[in-house]
């Protein structure tokens, strides 16, 4: 991520006219610099050997958090700065290559159906 | 000084007039009761092909209110009119014009809300919104209606200012009477207005903005609302000085308050809007009859409120009457009694002031209870105690 145009650095110390009238905000497609991911509870983790790439986690995440490279998903295929971890993927998944785990724990080999 | 042009008219077809004169790009509105025939008449422009606004009607008050902020953000200039019950509606949407610092500009013919079902005059729509954050300049004639409409635009767009005008007009008695005045050119108008310069245009896709962001969970929403004050209390210096252009072009005076008589007054009466006409009229049948000498205050613009102006005005007066046309339910006085007591609390001697509502719901004003209200005065003046509490004028 490249560093925005708009400073807003120092946010917390302006005064009230340092502020953009009518709290505009004069910059677009700034919301990536506000990293969502921390609100994630339980984080997805996708099997490649399952996935058959139809994309459709792609389609339904609502945060933009899934990368896609020449058409297909990326191995490093989750935005972990800005998925809040909802697991809409997950459920959506047709082939449950999408397995939800709790933060702070590693995916277990052979647990993933229990 | 530029021609002018002598029509009479009703009240409404002289703010349509100003209107069409100041080219909004959009107007939205919803053309059913109880909105005024300000918008009908401005369908006509439209229809005739005399205007090049996008007129836009929309399915209640509240959305012609939101129709206006959106097309605001866009960098259109905005106008709309409405009345009563259709100001009330609209309250929500009023908060988010001011605080997103839109400069639209809303006629409203001041009428009573229900219940009980009510189309006539009074302050009641327009003192519940007196706190939404516009601007409110008010009118006693079609003519000054139709100078506030043209000052409104240059006072809302002004850089200084940036936020929604409201001009009132008294329902029926200015918005449906015919009366007499003056219009002047449209290339008068334009030039004294203006294009209207957006700095934060959605429409400006070159320089890309979002409008209506949040502003919670510990952001500065509590400083938001303290540059809108500031951006009110600024723009009563902008008022005056587009008053005075104005005034200088059609050669009509323009005050943030306007009074009568008070150079040799005891006592004064403050009024908005047409029934400072009777107040004034009995003023001077008294004083032709050797009777109280009486002055007049009316007040043209009530947000943001002339306090010092007001306090300045009634220095050393022996009794003061307020007039008011809408009830603050609860409170010590009206509205404007509220506000007149404060601006006048920091005198050294203390001015006696008694409130009086009258005229809800169109109530006639008649001169004979000008006349009651002006005994009144004339007693406190001469020592008599004054009275507590507010007194409903004419009412049985």
């Amino acid at each position: 991520m490249s560093d925005p145009k708009w400073d807003i650095s120092r946010i917390n110390e302006w005064k009230a006219e340092e502020f953009p009238r009518g709290a505009v905000i004069p910059e677009a497609g700034n919301s990536k610099y506000y990293r969502t991911g921390g609100w994630r509870s339980e984080r997805p983790v996708r099997d490649p050997k399952v996935c058959t790439q139809c994309l459709l986690c792609w389609i339904v995440c609502p945060d933009s958090a899934i990368r896609v490279a020449d058409e297909k998903i990326a191995e490093d295929t989750f935005d972990y700065d800005h998925c809040k971890g909802c697991g809409v993927c997950s459920n959506e998944c047709p082939v449950d290559a999408i397995t939800m785990v709790p933060e702070g724990c590693e995916l277990i080999e052979g647990e993933k159906d229990a | 000084m530029p021609e002018q042009k002598t029509i009479a008219a009703t009240g409404n077809i002289f703010v349509a007039e100003a209107m069409r004169q100041c080219a909004p790009d959009v107007m939205a509105a919803y053309p059913i009761t109880p909105q005024t025939t300000i918008v009908e008449e401005y369908a006509k422009y439209v229809a005739q092909g005399k205007v090049h606004t996008e007129y836009v009607t929309v399915e209640s008050e509240h959305s012609a209110m939101s129709a206006c902020v959106g097309a605001s953000a866009a960098g259109a200039r905005v106008m709309t009119a409405t009345s009563s019950q259709g100001l009330a509606l609209m309250w929500e949407v009023l908060h988010i014009a001011s605080g997103m610092r839109l400069p639209i500009i809303m006629a409203n013919a001041n009428r009573a809300l229900s219940a009980p079902i009510n189309i006539h005059c009074d302050h009641s729509d327009v003192m519940g919104a007196r706190d939404t954050g516009w601007l409110i300049l008010f009118a006693e004639t079609a003519q000054e209606a139709y100078d506030n409409t043209i000052m409104a635009c240059r006072i809302a767009e002004d850089p200084d200012v940036l936020l929604p005008v409201m001009t009132c007009l008294d329902g029926f008695i200015t918005t449906h009477s015919i009366d007499r005045g003056q219009t002047i050119d449209d290339a008068t108008v334009a030039a004294f207005v203006g294009e209207r310069k957006p700095e934060y245009a959605l429409l400006d896709t070159a320089n890309p903005v979002a409008h209506g962001s949040f502003a919670g969970l510990g952001g500065p929403f509590f400083e938001f609302k303290r540059s809108q004050r500031d951006a009110i209390d600024r723009s009563k210096s902008v008022v005056e000085r587009v008053g005075k252009e104005w005034s200088e072009i059609v050669g009509r005076p323009f005050g943030l308050i306007e009074t009568w008589g008070l150079e040799d007054a005891d006592v004064a009466v403050v009024v908005i809007g047409s029934s400072a006409g009777n107040a004034r009229h009995v003023a001077r049948q008294l004083r032709a009859e050797g009777g109280t000498k009486a002055g007049v205050v009316k007040i043209r613009c009530f947000r943001p409120f002339p306090s010092r102006e007001l306090a300045a005005a009634l220095k050393g007066m022996k009794a003061v009457a307020v007039l008011d046309r809408a009830e603050s339910f609860g409170a010590e006085g009206g509205p404007l009694f509220l506000e007149t007591r404060s601006a006048l609390y920091d005198l050294e001697i203390r001015v006696p002031v008694v409130d009086y509502v009258y005229g809800l719901g169109g109530a006639d004003v008649k001169l004979e209870l000008m006349r009651q209200m002006y005994a009144d005065l004339s007693d406190i003046a001469s020592g008599a105690a004054a009275p507590e509490g507010l007194r409903y004028l004419g009412a049985r």
